[in-house]
């Protein structure tokens, strides 16, 4: 093992420049930003800067509150007990969340580079750490652009009255609606069938989806405009990215309490079931929310970090992120819910209607006459004084609860796509919030696409090798347009499917090990007290006991833990199933995966865990026949 | 005299017109639902009404001009409003077939429809299937014209960054051929030894002074 003198050495390859070199006369001592820290005798190379330190704030909370605050959190909150739930959440928040999210960036701010070389400094035999961080990266920035590519879709659909997902289209000679679209309903038709034309299961591949394609091209040059010129262009647009999906937030929350019935479904969001206080898996999903809502392991924070003044104080700065990051998912939940409950009073309401109708059309009683009110004493009336006639249509009328309709819990592109369509098209002056809907829905999918744009930028253009062949331009067209070409994949009949598998497995596993591995590394091959004292140095303030404590013990164990669950959950579950839509029957159903679909998920999982062993291994030779 | 001749006017009515009769059409409605305040009440003149409306579908049919109000016979009307008619042929022996009377309604919803204040969903025939309206389509579909405009934006703005950004390389490069590597480098490099600078003399915007050093004393002469 080297010494530690030289283990923290230098950037890259540079050389130990002699005291008072001759090439540069003209030094200005003036020209010393910050406190300059660095090791004896190291030249530190012109880095891009954020232009004021808003700047890096913003793109941190761009990046953090992504569609997983707006989508994920809500359904979470749901199944885990309401109101309960922000328990065990904001406990995960501040032992989990903030001292993981200080820690990456304080290694950014300090290391002065992206993931790989920021591991690299730490130990040669760790930069498959930033390696694995640029794979995963980059495997999250294929598939995380298809949702763009939704939201641009139903964006551009939102200009038309009616809103296409709000009818069902005629079928053949027009004296009824289409048969799918009847057995399911006009937004989930508008999404399987119009969107996504998905087949019936992932064998199928079908052909590319010509209108999907070029929504998926259009999404991957917004991206190539916002990342082209780095930090530069990247500083000014998160401006946007970050305050936008603000104001439609609270725009649709005043819109949303204000929706009949919008009471019912906060009243059922906010009563806490203590109950599920003690399902352990409750905690685990709070852990699990926290881990990859705040994108640790990708190597974007660390890049951005990079980018700062050394004596930037990112302590405070990861707490800020850490609670704008929770707060926002806990306000879109408030929203989430009273849309929740103004649709499930709207179908209860309309259920209502229907038993209704078919009471009054059977037995011919008075139009207007059956109200809800009074509706239960006459069909006890009903059943004593005709009971043949009420036998024979007692099997037709349905259950009505508001209840079953709250319990509906969805998440993902399930929620957003189907189930707040249906809320907004029953909305006066639907266009309107429909546009602001899927404009936020840009916004906060462009924030991160932005920041993993970044995190597998700054290492390409960090290496010599690269950026002195190819502009920084050239570089972020390329990796665009290999993004753009494999992300075509997704937009094929069963594109959904693989986007699944992607969305599930490409980054879950791997990040924790990543996150894993930084931690050990920071706390015992750099050494804690080190790092404390180089963060002294850098920022002026002293490293909190608390901050050492959760670094050392609590969060590697917490990690450990995430990580036997996922791997026990994977294991006892047997063959992974998904989702498949059928057409015929108006629903989706459960099919298990074939085997290279399989084999795909596995390459996923290796592609970026094996990348730390591997590389440890290869350097390990490279210096053994070095010293021969 | 005329009693024989109205009770074997109502039998023949009855016969013709009672619910599930051959050529017979249920009809519902729901005023009360469609209207709400403003709903009228379902008399003996809105029956007329409705009796005309039928006798002017079946009219237009080209072989059916002669056709009557008295050819259109109401019967069972109930409080929901709701009552089965038949159409007879001016013999009044026989009812017009069913698909004859279903075609003429159907080309003639609208009309009914609106004589009414109701729609399809409140003036119901059983049976006949209303023909529903195409949805509006545009020759060129809205979402391609969106598309479109957004696409040439994103495109020129791109296209000026990237052209920009190759003009700002271009006159670098051109400006400080030579030395501009050095001086690059040079503007922005401290050297620093144990976090001190090296070089706290500002040699550049410095003075030498020439009582230290002189070029033609460097050797000492002979």
């Amino acid at each position: 093992m080297e010494s530690p003198a030289h283990v923290a050495s230098l950037p890259e390859d540079e050389e130990l420049q002699p005291w008072g070199s001759p090439r540069c006369p003209g030094q200005h001592p003036g020209r010393l930003e910050g406190a300059e820290y660095a090791e004896p005798g190291a030249r530190e190379k012109a880095r891009p800067k954020w232009g004021n330190p808003m700047q890096f704030l913003l793109i941190c909370v761009s990046y953090a509150v992504g569609l997983g605050n707006v989508w994920r959190f809500p359904y979470l909150c749901q199944m885990y007990g309401g109101g309960s739930f922000l328990v065990p959440y904001i406990i995960m928040l501040i032992v989990e969340g903030m001292p993981l999210l200080y820690l990456e960036l304080a290694v950014g701010q300090r290391m002065r580079q992206g993931s790989i070389g920021a591991w690299r400094t730490i130990s040669p035999y760790l930069s498959g750490v930033g390696i694995a961080s640029l794979v995963v990266s980059f495997l999250v920035s294929v598939y995380y652009n298809v949702i763009n590519t939704w939201a641009v879709w139903y964006l551009f659909h939102s200009f038309q009255d009616p809103l296409p997902w709000s009818v069902c289209p005629l079928n053949g000679n027009r004296t009824g609606y289409d048969e799918e679209c009847e057995k399911a309903s006009s937004t989930q038709y508008f999404w399987y069938r119009k969107t996504l034309n998905i087949s019936p299961s992932i064998q199928e591949n079908g052909n590319v989806q010509w209108e999907s394609a070029l929504c998926l091209t259009l999404a991957w040059l917004i991206v190539y405009l916002c990342i082209l010129r780095g930090t530069e262009s990247t500083g000014k647009v998160v401006y946007f990215t970050a305050s936008l999906p603000y104001c439609v937030l609270i725009i649709y929350l005043v819109r949303g309490l204000t929706l009949h019935g919008a009471t019912n479904g906060l009243v059922y969001m906010f009563t806490p079931k203590i109950k599920e206080l003690a399902n352990p898996k409750a905690w685990i999903n709070a852990a699990t929310q926290i881990f990859f809502s705040l994108g640790l392991g990708c190597g974007g924070l660390i890049a951005f970090a990079s980018y700062n003044e050394p004596s930037n104080n990112c302590q405070k700065h990861a707490i800020i992120v850490s609670i704008i990051n929770s707060s926002t998912a806990i306000f879109s939940c408030i929203v989430t819910f009273s849309i929740y409950g103004f649709k499930a009073t709207f179908n209860y309401e309309n259920c209502l209607n229907k038993v209704i109708l078919l009471l009054t059309n059977s037995f011919d009683l008075e139009d207007g006459f059956l109200t809800a009110s009074n509706l239960e004493e006459v069909k006890d009336y009903l059943a004593s004084t005709y009971p043949s006639k009420y036998s024979e249509v007692f099997p037709h009328i349905r259950n009505c609860s508001l209840e079953s309709e709250l319990n509906t819990a969805v998440q993902g592109t399930g929620l957003a796509f189907i189930v707040y369509t249906e809320a907004i098209k029953n909305m006066e002056v639907s266009q309107l919030w429909s546009v602001l809907y899927f404009f936020m829905l840009l916004t906060l999918g462009m924030g991160s696409m932005v920041g993993t744009g970044t995190a597998i930028l700054t290492p390409l253009t960090d290496s010599k090798v690269i950026s002195s062949y190819l502009p920084k331009e050239a570089i972020s067209g390329l990796v665009c347009l290999v993004n753009c070409a494999i992300g075509m994949l997704f937009t094929m009949e069963a594109g959904n499917y693989w986007f699944d598998i992607f969305n599930d497995y490409a980054a879950t596993l791997s990040l924790l090990l990543i996150v894993l591995v930084e931690t050990i590394a920071v706390c015992y091959v750099y050494g804690l007290k080190r790092f404390e004292s180089d963060l002294q140095a850098m920022t002026g303030h002293a490293l909190n006991w608390y901050w050492k404590a959760m670094w050392a013990f609590v969060s590697p164990v917490l990690i450990v833990g995430l990580f036997i669950f996922y791997l026990s959950d994977y294991i006892l579950t047997g063959t992974l199933q998904y989702q498949a839509w059928d057409a015929t029957q108006g629903h989706v159903v459960t099919k298990d995966y074939p085997p290279y679909a399989l084999a795909v998920i596995g390459l996923l999982v290796a592609s970026s865990t094996m990348c730390i062993p591997l590389v440890a291994l290869g350097t390990f030779v490279k210096r053994h026949f070095r010293k021969k | 005299m005329l009693w024989p001749l109205f009770f074997l006017v109502t039998a023949i009515h009855a016969e013709l017109c009672h619910p599930d009769a051959e050529n017979a059409f249920k009809v519902r409605l729901s005023i009360r639902t469609a209207l709400g305040d403003k709903a009228y009440v379902w008399d003996t003149n809105e029956e007329y009404l409705f009796r005309a409306m039928v006798a002017f579908s079946m009219r237009k049919v080209p072989s059916r001009e002669a056709t009557e109000i008295s050819h259109v016979l109401l019967c069972n009307v109930t409080q929901r409003v709701s009552f089965w008619f038949v159409v007879t042929d001016p013999s009044r022996n026989h009812t017009l077939p069913a698909v004859e009377v279903q075609s003429a309604i159907r080309m003639n919803r609208n009309r009914i429809n609106n004589a009414f204040f109701l729609n399809d969903r409140t003036l119901e025939f059983l049976r006949i299937p209303s023909t529903l309206a195409p949805p509006m389509d545009p020759s060129v579909p809205i979402w391609i014209i969106v598309f479109g405009v957004i696409f040439c934006i994103v495109i020129v703005a791109t296209a000026l960054l990237v052209l920009s950004g190759i003009r700002h390389r271009r006159r670098n490069n051109k400006g400080l051929p030579g030395l501009d590597d050095a001086e690059d480098k040079c503007e922005n490099t401290i050297t620093v030894e144990n976090g001190i600078p090296c070089d706290p003399l500002d040699t550049k915007g410095g003075h030498i002074n020439d009582g230290f050093l002189t070029e033609d004393e460097r050797l000492t002469p002979l």
